[in-house]
């Protein structure tokens, strides 16, 4: 090349930068897809689950190449107190038929094959390449700068993840807020396949998702479990705000759980082999900054804070890969490419991303109700204790018992309130 | 092998990290966190990279996993500059 110069240059391997590199590739654009690990993924933490049908977008069938974990066909949601558990466990095996709604991952392996997709088609990905800053010429981001070294394209996606220092340097968003991050940590554990298989009643290939609340100390936030192939991914996301105001360090209140008995059992004999965490997009919509391009430069995935958590549906990688697919047309479509902004916009609402963060906006309301992560989850806890207790005295009448369990946690005017607020988010 | 409870060394040595030595990546102002009163980092740290050491705040990227946790959680500007380490050096996640 006479000059460095590339129709694009893409910054971060993850999902959404790879969707949006593999789909230039495809089309022929010289694409640089840029990342600052290793190898992509190596950087990378998530829960994780994908929902399958963003592949599906990018390319039909696409998901059979992938290294996927196992397809959920089970959905749990567990509510805890000190010791008990009561867990709603919904087994749907459709969810696991045709093109399966969703799979586990591990994004080490899954962003290193999205990665190598790009090379196939010809895209040219660099790894252990960190971007320190962009090159701005007449008002226009025309390259980034990496070291000594400068390289140049009509257009930069900055798909660098949810602390996105490009996005901020472009003087695209002010700095992060706390208000609108989860901060998330994970121990993966490794378990022979089989023992996950009978512990979570699915099939090898199938697998179960869990979220649990009332084991944060009643800090906004909750857990998950997620069934990998020979390993399980166990962790808790804290609204760091909250977690700040008391006294426990957040790893501490991450081993309670793990230690918990009704967790303690599925991992048991199992042998902890990584420990990571990652900051989260949490207020969906609202937290989405207000502007995502200017002349050279688009935003994607976290780094554009898209996100979705209705406490039972956590999405993330989804949205990630449909806002880099959403970036790649507007390039492609553009006859200015480095002026591709609007058309980024209208794509992200064409492919109806814009749609599912709008559906769920007022969401994280909820999460403002405190008692959802102490009282009721105690509540629920004590009230199954009450209905299962046999001890030979004298039982109390069954709706006073349950009405005294209900008054130990919460009065009817708080439950009326939360009542209020749940309809009003909704 | 089996399930235990694990300390922050415990959990920081399952990991796989490359030291680029003396030459952090983040850059914390002690003077600035001395007045600091919430002190955030040193309960939301996951990697508890911030410890209290003689009653000041101490910090130590070697174990940093590069959430930003800090970055968004400091307010009062004690970490004066945030950055990735430089490329090949800090966390590698193999199975995450």
């Amino acid at each position: 090349m006479a000059e460095d110069k590339f129709d694009a240059i893409v910054v971060g391997a993850g999902p959404s930068g790879s969707a949006c590199a593999y789909t230039l590739a495809k089309e022929g654009k010289s694409v640089l897809l840029l990342e600052r690990g290793n190898s992509a993924g190596s950087k990378n933490v998530s829960g994780g689950r994908l929902y399958t049908y963003a592949l599906e977008l990018l390319e039909p069938d696409m998901y059979k190449r992938a290294p996927l974990q196992r397809k959920i066909v089970r959905e749990q949601i567990m509510l805890l107190n000190e010791r008990g558990a009561t867990t709603v466990d919904y087994f749907n095996p459709d969810f696991g038929e045709d093109v399966p709604q969703s799979y586990s991952v591990v994004r080490a392996s899954l962003d290193e094959w999205f990665a190598a997709e790009v090379e196939e088609k010809g895209g040219m990905l660099a790894s252990g390449v960190l971007v320190d800053g962009l090159i701005e010429e007449n008002g226009k981001i025309v390259g980034i700068r990496s070291g000594e070294e400068e390289m140049r394209a009509d257009i930069v996606v900055a798909a660098d993840g949810v602390n996105s220092l490009l996005g901020q340097k472009a003087g695209l968003f002010p700095e992060i807020n706390s208000h609108n991050v989860g901060v998330g940590v994970k121990e993966t554990i490794e378990l022979p396949d089989n023992l996950i298989s009978a512990r979570f009643a699915v099939k090898d290939d199938e697998g179960a998702a869990r979220v649990a609340i009332g084991c944060t100390e009643g800090i906004s936030g909750g857990a998950f479990l997620y069934t990998n192939k020979g390993s399980i991914s166990l962790g808790i996301v804290f609204n760091p705000e909250q977690a700040a105001k008391q006294q426990r360090h957040i790893q501490d209140i991450f081993q309670d759980f793990k230690m918990h008995p009704a967790i303690q059992a599925l991992i048991e004999g199992g042998t902890s082999v990584e420990y990571g965490a990652h900051l989260v997009p949490e207020i969906g919509y609202q937290g989405i900054p207000k502007r995502l391009y200017r002349d050279g430069f688009l935003v994607v995935g976290d780094a554009a804070q898209l996100g979705i958590n209705t406490g039972m549906i956590i999405r993330g990688m989804d949205l990630a890969i449909v806002s880099g697919l959403a970036a790649a047309r507007a390039i492609l479509k553009s006859p200015a490419p480095a002026e591709c902004g609007a058309l980024y916009m209208q794509q992200l609402e064409e492919l109806l991303l814009m749609a599912n963060q709008k559906a769920y906006q007022n969401f994280h309301h909820i999460f403002e109700m405190s008692r959802i992560f102490g009282a009721y989850p105690k509540l629920a806890n004590d009230a199954m204790k009450f209905l299962f207790t046999v001890d030979g005295k004298q039982p109390k009448p069954m709706i006073k018992g349950l009405l005294d369990v209900m008054k130990k946690h919460a009065s009817y005017g708080q439950l009326a309130a939360d009542g209020w607020k749940a309809y009003r988010s909704l | 092998m089996t399930i235990k409870r694990l300390g922050p060394e415990e959990l920081l040595s399952l990991d796989k990290f490359s030291i680029d030595e003396g030459n952090p990546h983040i850059l914390v102002d002690k003077a600035i966190c001395a007045t600091c009163t919430p002190r955030a980092c040193l309960i939301v740290c996951p990697a508890r990279c911030y410890r209290l050491k003689d009653g000041q705040v101490n910090f130590e990227y070697a174990g940093c996993v590069e959430c930003g946790t800090c970055r968004v959680m400091c307010k009062d500007k004690g970490v004066t500059s945030w950055n990735y380490p430089r490329a090949t050096f800090g966390i590698t996640f193999r199975c995450s």
